[in-house]
């Protein structure tokens, strides 16, 4: 008999080793992530799919399971730290989903929707950091980044490439790219390499045709991440 | 633009040799080759990445990460003034201020000639004998309005740091209170035979029997996490003193490595005998670089003694050696898998754990990370047994600690007292009156206000890494709160987001309330990041962060409420200070040239 943990007190199987996220999103319970993806391991920066394991906070994608666990996630409490964070996510960085070529693909704004941010509550910082744009398929966007380090990741761990980095500290933080010159363009990148199509959010931007799907039938338009991310899981 | 010469290839090669061309040494490569310039030029990166076989973007990375490497252009005078709350007591920021006048230039800029640039760090763990700064890395205390007048004329002449006066270096122990660590008068190597004697199982039991516990604040017990690491697989084991002493406040280490460094590597020694480890490192901090060379002779000596390398004391097996890895400006280091992270020469990004160092620690090998004074204690334990040292201080904290005293008493310093002492045993006995509050352990720790002050320091009380900073009535414990409160945002590692949004917005509100613009609703929404950094960060150093606002707003509250202009809602836009650009253009600085922005009168 495979071992199992109660989410939001439901039984959730799980095999040893597996992640609170993972056992849930194969079992069909959506936890949100931004920061997690299932060909890499977990990185446990964002925080979104934090949960109350045991009654202590942790992130649901770091967080082995554990037989007998009673771990709560979709709860009022749970949902207010996470649309917390999302808040904090919004004011960080400068996302204008209206003149966004991302808007209705992007995972940030699908989860806005999804925990119902009707504000962004805080203050914002709106960076200021210049657009790369001398690529000549792909341009950046370093003022949305999110730092999930999913580019970082997928470039040097499967492109073996490590065009991406993440330098500063803090709030300070922020990408830069593999060049003396700081411009993509004098990178080996390419627009085929994994880390250009694995952004969660508008900063890797490809070239050329903009907008060739409408807004408004768009990924996250038509349904919501939590039944897309779901769907994706069955597939 | 500057036009920079051309970097120095053959001194850059030279440091890559001195490190034997390994990644794991990039820190201290990038430190070595700063001092070249006094700040990192972009070709500089681009050829240490090519010569050690590393993305260049993660060089970048790794550079911009410590406070004290520089990717732009840096004065070839670097004046750091230390900012802890204690320092500011004391007055630094009137220092700061007469320094830049001095010298023309302002905070965080550097002097059109490339002579001095003047900024703020955090705590440079001098606080008994502040304020205090740091010129190119080297300490200077008991900073005073004559001192900063020589130092400003020494620097216009250009004069090198070798030849400004020497008493300008000195820094004392200020030792006031011993126990048994600090009259400890032990030769060196009578611990390490003691517990050869005992063998290796029969020198952990007595660390067992000695109940040790931690003296960085956690509180582990130390045996435990030694016999954890031997028997963990994995070679070779590593043993780490971890030397960060970044938490603002505590300066105990610093004296340990200045005058007990016997003890500390003899405990390391310790600590590798009953593990089984081979391999050491001293992690010390940027702003201790000024022990360095003494360290090294002491490691040089200890070697010759037979006390270190090879068949240490003839034991047959017993192989061990210690390096030194500086650091440079990262508090965050302090925590022990961020230290480990960047003893490998990366960003300081604390890990996910499990698992964790005693398994898979430096390079995945078994570590053990220990705080100077806990491995110091350890040869106390080897010369007098574990039972010996159980029988001293309280149930659950066995032994003395040692408290880095400072702010508003007569005699600030280092106090040994057994486990178990009271608060005001401590105050009485360092001379503080009227005392008001105790920030114990830390920017991290906890604001004891006086009807505290018969609790005790012990882990089962009040635990503490050593920290003791006194504030009396005069003091503002809502100023205390916001400078730790900047301490924490600019010293967060940036990986996770509430750690690093919630620490910049938190002091964004605790700033618009010193500003004046503090509304009800503000004190509302700190209570809510204060909650969401404690349960969400990733690591202690976030949910460490709102520790000092929790703390005064319960028993300080009046401290914020009367900065509070309107009882419900006041907008984070501020007009008037949108406008200063404006006046600074327009040189006016006139009543004409503000906004009234409360026009019925503040309270």
């Amino acid at each position: 008999m495979s071992k199992q943990f109660l989410l939001d007190g439901q039984p959730v199987p799980f095999e040893d080793g597996q992640s609170i996220l993972e056992a849930a999103r194969k079992a069909g319970h959506y936890i949100p992530s931004l920061c997690w993806h299932k060909d890499f391991p977990a990185h446990g920066s964002c925080k979104l799919c934090i949960v109350k394991a045991a009654g202590r906070h942790v992130s649901a994608c770091a967080t082995p399971a554990k037989e007998g666990w009673e771990v709560e996630s979709n709860t009022p409490e749970m949902n207010g730290e996470r649309r917390g964070l999302l808040q904090m996510l919004f004011v960080e960085g400068n996302h204008f989903c209206p003149s966004c070529e991302k808007s209705g693909n992007c995972e940030l704004q699908a989860l806005g929707y999804e925990y119902e941010m009707l504000t962004s509550r805080f203050r914002h910082f709106y960076p200021d950091r210049p657009v790369d744009a001398s690529h000549p398929d792909v341009l950046l966007d370093f003022n949305r980044c999110i730092f999930c380090e999913l580019c970082v990741r997928a470039s040097r761990d499967v492109d073996g490439k490590s065009v991406f980095a993440l330098t500063g500290r803090g709030i300070n933080k922020h990408l830069v790219v593999n060049a003396e010159s700081g411009r993509l363009a004098d990178t080996d990148f390419s627009k085929d390499d994994l880390a250009a199509h694995i952004c969660p959010v508008g900063v890797i931007l490809h070239k050329g045709p903009g907008f060739a799907v409408p807004i408004g039938e768009r990924t996250y338009d038509t349904a919501s991440i939590r039944s897309q991310k779901l769907k994706e899981e069955e597939s | 633009m500057h036009t920079q010469p051309p970097t120095p290839c053959s001194a850059l090669d030279g440091i890559l040799q001195h490190h034997g061309h390994r990644p794991t040494e990039l820190l201290q490569i990038l430190i070595n080759a700063q001092q070249l310039e006094g700040w990192l030029p972009a070709p500089t990166l681009t050829y240490l990445a090519q010569a050690l076989r590393l993305p260049r973007a993660r060089v970048e990375g790794v550079a911009g990460f410590y406070s004290f490497l520089y990717t732009r252009p840096a004065g070839r005078f670097r004046v750091l003034f230390s900012d802890n709350i204690t320092d500011r007591m004391l007055g630094n920021a009137e220092l700061m201020d007469a320094l830049c006048r001095k010298l023309w230039i302002e905070p965080g800029k550097l002097s059109e000639d490339g002579l001095v640039s003047i900024d703020a760090t955090s705590c440079t763990g001098l606080c008994d004998q502040g304020p205090a700064m740091l010129v190119n890395g080297r300490a200077i205390g008991q900073l005073n309005h004559r001192r900063i007048n020589e130092i400003a004329e020494l620097i216009r002449q250009q004069r090198p740091l070798a030849q400004w006066p020497s008493e300008y270096f000195h820094i004392d122990d200020n030792i006031r209170r011993r126990d048994a660590l600090l009259n400890l008068d032990m030769k060196p190597g009578a611990a390490l035979a003691s517990a050869i004697a005992r063998g290796r199982a029969g020198w952990l039991a007595e660390m067992q029997a000695s109940n040790l516990r931690g003296r960085g604040g956690a509180g582990f017990a130390t045996a435990v996490k030694w016999s954890s690491a031997r028997n963990a697989p994995g070679e070779p084991k590593v043993i780490v003193c971890n030397a960060d002493e970044g938490e603002p406040g505590t300066f105990k280490d610093r004296v340990l490595l200045n005058t007990y460094a016997d003890l500390v590597f003899e405990g390391m020694t310790l600590a590798a005998w009953a593990v089984g480890a081979s391999e050491g490192f001293l992690y010390l901090r940027g702003e201790y670089s000024h022990l360095l060379p003494q360290l090294e002779a002491v490691l040089a000596r200890r070697r010759a003694e037979g006390l270190l390398g090879m068949r240490i004391l003839h034991e047959q097996g017993f192989d061990f050696d210690i390096r030194i890895h500086l650091g440079a400006g990262a508090y965050v280091c302090g925590e022990e898998s961020a230290l480990i992270e960047s003893l490998e020469g990366k960003r300081g990004t604390p890990r996910i754990r499990p698992p964790f160092p005693v398994t898979c620690g430096y390079l995945g090998r078994p570590t053990v990370v220990n705080n100077v004074e806990t491995l110091a204690k350890t040869c106390l334990i080897a010369l007098q047994g574990g039972e010996a040292f159980a029988a001293t201080g309280t149930a659950q904290s066995a032994g003395t600690k040692l408290l880095s005293i400072s702010g508003d008493c007569a005699a600030p310093g280092i106090y040994e007292y057994p486990f178990g002492v009271s608060i005001a045993r401590v105050l009485e006995d360092c001379g503080a009156s009227d005392t008001q509050a105790v920030q114990v352990g830390g920017a991290s720790g906890i604001c004891l206000a006086g009807y505290e002050f018969q609790r005790r320091i012990a882990y089962e009380d009040v635990p503490t890494a050593g920290a003791f900073m006194i504030f009396d009535g005069t003091r503002d414990l809502f100023e205390v709160a916001r400078s730790f409160v900047h301490f924490f945002a600019h010293e967060s590692c940036g990986f996770c987001t509430p750690c690093r949004v919630g620490t910049a917005l938190l002091k964004g509100f605790m700033d618009k309330l010193a500003d004046g613009h503090g509304a009800q609703a503000d004190l509302a929404d700190i209570d809510w990041l204060d909650r969401l950094l404690k349960n969400a960060s990733h690591c202690g150093l976030g949910s460490a962060a709102p520790n000092p606002v929790i703390d005064t707003l319960q028993k300080f509250r009046p401290a914020y409420e009367r900065r509070l202009v309107s009882l419900d809602f006041e907008p984070a836009f501020d007009l008037d200070a949108a406008l200063a650009e404006a006046r600074q253009l327009t040189a006016r600085d006139d009543p004409g040239a503000h906004l009234q922005t409360h026009e019925e009168g503040t309270p």
